[in-house]
């Protein structure tokens, strides 16, 4: 049982360094949470430099241009990533997580050819269109209707929680094309351009106030049938193929942020008053401190041990529910206790000018956004049904059809 | 990085695993109980296990291993409430003679922290030396000077206690870093039983919602029994974890900050064992209520478990200090 990153672990670790140290402070500040063709230059133009230092696609195979990096180098670069504050995907989640490796396994060589370089290098851009209004923890549920109309599919239907699709150039889309068939038996997975006619974006304001979702109306959307990945009503398994990219390293990064945002509330707690003393000397504050602390340090443990599990194995670990849910709770902890720090500065979302020694952007904006965390990609509710069902093994929910 | 159990550890867990099952099963319980905690022949048959040698080295007749190994041992005493001192005679192999072999059964008391409530010594009948870690380092005593009032019903019933108005200083056998650095194995150990806790109140939470019916289906495909079982499940991998990597830590200190790393396991560790211990319990209903039905014994012995070598509120606290030390050397 070693904890110990081995040597060529620790040289890719001082290259990485090396490198950002540099590119980081020379990409400058991020723009506004908002303005999305500033924000789509900036995540495309951190990408594209990753790209020429040979540090994009980290897990992906080196056939389509990536690192193929071993699962502790992987653990390595998303340590390094935060440590730096370096920019983590942005626009490009969706085609580095989703879409691109959805097409690498399932494509067609020319799907394949199109898409994979561009999404590497940062020069295009993916949303996600696969929940629905009616169709969410029940995604199989989907009611988007693809119908053949000679070499094209027509789409009509309504797409939600498209994240960037502002900024997006393709969309990965669940549609259904047969509606006879069992929920998931009827389904099929489609390349959208986004400039094709009969796409409507309306943004829908998340409650921290930031517009990275929209809805996505689609109305006699046609779609060539050599978008379609994957045979026709075999989307769905389609869509579980990507899970194999999953093991277990998708929040590295985010965890060690937020490691480090826990050392800025501790430090803040140094600078603020409780009654006639510092935060920091209330003892039961400390112990609250301490305690969501030891609980972070568990979860990279446990991230440790799942991944090194799934090097071994080579499948991923069932243990990727039990890190989401932990983390995600723990997640929503830690930022109430910076609230808590803030007192009543926590009435404004940002930072206010006359109190310039508050972080209360930041804590607010962590602490607002983390309440999707444990709805989005499998509520809470959801990952306690796959444990209790998949590793433990008790008797599925009684489901009507 | 291999953060795993390598093929000698799966060994070393499935031979105690083994063992545990087949000479401690729950219905042992009751006359362990009536015993005292303390059966000197099962105690023979754990130091020929390794149970005490397992970190003394091979040249002085132990077993050679590491921490993390001791780790996953203790985790399967825990897993099966296996009673006495057995992470002080651990502690005091190589310390004091007999305790490796078995021969000589070594309680002990954890007195860094103050004894402001009296002192209760565990399994005093049944030890023959008792180990004090102080401030200011180790001491050994003649257990069978000491004398106390016996408390009539301890909490966790196969623990006895006695409470000892007058405790001799007794022979140093140690400075205050021997002190600190006992504190320290002693509290990985610990995170160890109580991992082992997690483990066997879930299965058997497991194995009853399976098996038990009401409203005609198993009471473990209502989701609120499920979702119970699923956080017992959390809990008892991030005790995993965090135990395994005080051990990997102590035994390699390069890896990390020792005392930050033993501090998150009995935390951590300390907390699940007595959240899954109770939820046990709650799942089975009334039966989790009685004597009969061993969970009760597991939160006991969680409960019993929670105060050695520093309660959860101390550990928060040096989590708190080790973070703030890296945030500022990092600033």
């Amino acid at each position: 049982m070693d904890l110990r990153y081995s040597e060529s672990d620790e040289k890719f670790r001082a290259e990485l360094r090396g490198w950002l140290s540099e590119a980081v402070p020379a990409h400058g500040k991020s723009p506004a949470v908002n303005d999305w063709p500033a924000r789509r230059a900036w995540d495309t133009g951190w990408q594209k430099k990753l790209f020429d230092a040979g540090y994009a696609g980290i897990n992906w195979p080196k056939e389509y241009g990536g690192r193929d990096a071993s699962l502790t180098e992987q653990l390595v670069y998303y340590e390094e990533i935060a440590r730096a504050r370096a920019p983590y995907v942005g626009v490009n989640f969706v085609g580095l997580l989703h879409g691109g490796p959805t097409v690498m396994v399932e494509g067609t060589p020319e799907q394949r050819a199109k898409h994979i370089p561009y999404i590497l290098d940062g020069s295009q851009v993916w949303c996600q269109g696969f929940s629905e209004p009616g169709a969410g923890s029940d995604l199989a549920a989907l009611s988007t209707r693809a119908v053949r109309d000679g070499d094209d599919y027509v789409v009509n239907g309504h797409k939600i929680w498209c994240s960037f699709a502002q900024a997006a150039d393709y969309c990965e889309l669940l549609v259904r094309t047969d509606p006879e068939a069992p929920k998931h038996r009827g389904i099929t997975w489609l390349i959208m351009p986004m400039d094709t006619p009969g796409i409507e974006i309306r943004p829908l304001p998340t409650l921290a106030g930031e517009g990275e979702f929209s809805e996505v109306f689609l109305e006699d959307v046609r779609i060539p049938i050599e978008n379609r990945v994957g045979d026709e009503n075999d989307g769905w398994r389609v869509t579980n193929v990507t899970l194999r990219f999953e093991r277990g390293t998708a929040f590295a990064s985010d965890m060690i942020s937020l490691q480090q945002f826990l050392g800025e509330l501790i430090d803040l707690s140094k600078r603020v008053t409780r009654h006639d003393a510092s935060a920091w000397e209330d003892r039961a504050l400390r112990t609250e401190l301490g305690h969501v602390a030891a609980e972070l340090d568990a979860l990279w443990a446990m991230v440790k041990l799942s991944v090194c599990e799934s090097s071994k194995t080579g499948v991923p670990g069932l243990g990727g529910s039990a890190v989401k849910l932990f983390y995600t709770e723990l997640y929503q902890r830690i930022g109430e206790l910076g609230m808590r720090l803030l007192g009543r500065a926590n009435l404004a979302r940002s930072d206010i000018a006359s109190l310039p020694d508050l972080p209360t952007g930041e804590i607010m904006h962590r602490m607002l956004n983390s309440i999707s965390l444990t709805i989005a990609a499998g509520t809470s509710q959801i990952q306690r049904n796959i444990i209790s069902e998949r590793i433990l093994g008790l008797p599925r929910d009684a489901r009507p059809k | 990085m291999d953060f795993q159990l390598s093929e000698d550890q799966l060994a070393l867990r499935e031979g105690l695993r083994s063992f545990c099952d087949g000479r401690v099963p729950h219905d042992q319980l009751p006359e362990l109980e009536k015993a005292g905690g303390i059966d000197r022949s099962l105690w023979s048959e754990l130091a020929e296990m390794g149970v005490f040698s397992l970190r003394l080295a091979e040249d002085a007749g132990g077993v050679g291993l590491g921490n993390a190994d001791a780790v996953i041992v203790f985790a399967e005493l825990g897993r099966r409430v296996v009673p006495g001192p057995l992470v002080w005679t651990h502690l005091a192999a190589g310390l004091i003679e007999g305790a490796a072999t078995g021969d000589t059964i070594v309680g002990g008391l954890d007195l860094v922290g103050g004894a402001a409530n009296g002192i209760l010594v565990e399994q005093l009948l049944g030890i023959d030396r008792l180990l004090v870690a102080r401030p200011e380092g180790l001491f050994v005593l003649d257990a069978r000077s000491l004398s106390g009032e016996a408390v009539e019903t301890p909490t966790d019933p196969l623990t006895p206690i006695h409470v000892i108005a007058d405790l001799p200083e007794g022979e140093q056998v140690g400075g205050p870093s021997d002190a600190a650095r006992l504190r320290l194995e002693g509290a990985a150990l610990v995170a160890g039983q109580q991992l082992g806790i997690c483990e066997a109140t879930l299965e058997l939470a497991n194995a009853y919602a399976k098996g038990r019916e009401q409203f005609g289906q198993p009471i473990g495909q209502f989701q609120a029994v499920k979702h119970l079982l699923a956080d017992m499940f959390v809990r008892q991998e991030v005790a995993r974890a965090a135990a395994y990597a005080a051990g990997a830590t102590l035994d390699d200190p390069r890896v990390g900050d020792v005392q930050r790393a033993v501090s998150v396991a009995k935390l951590t560790a300390g907390e699940a064992a007595v959240k899954n211990a109770r939820t046990c319990i709650q799942v089975h209903g009334g039966m989790g209520f009685t004597w009969e039905v061993p969970a009760h014994y597991y939160l006991k012995r969680a409960w019993a478990l929670e105060s050695l070598f520093g309660t959860s509120e101390e550990h928060a606290e040096q989590v708190a200090d080790c973070v703030e030390r890296a945030t500022h050397a990092s600033l």
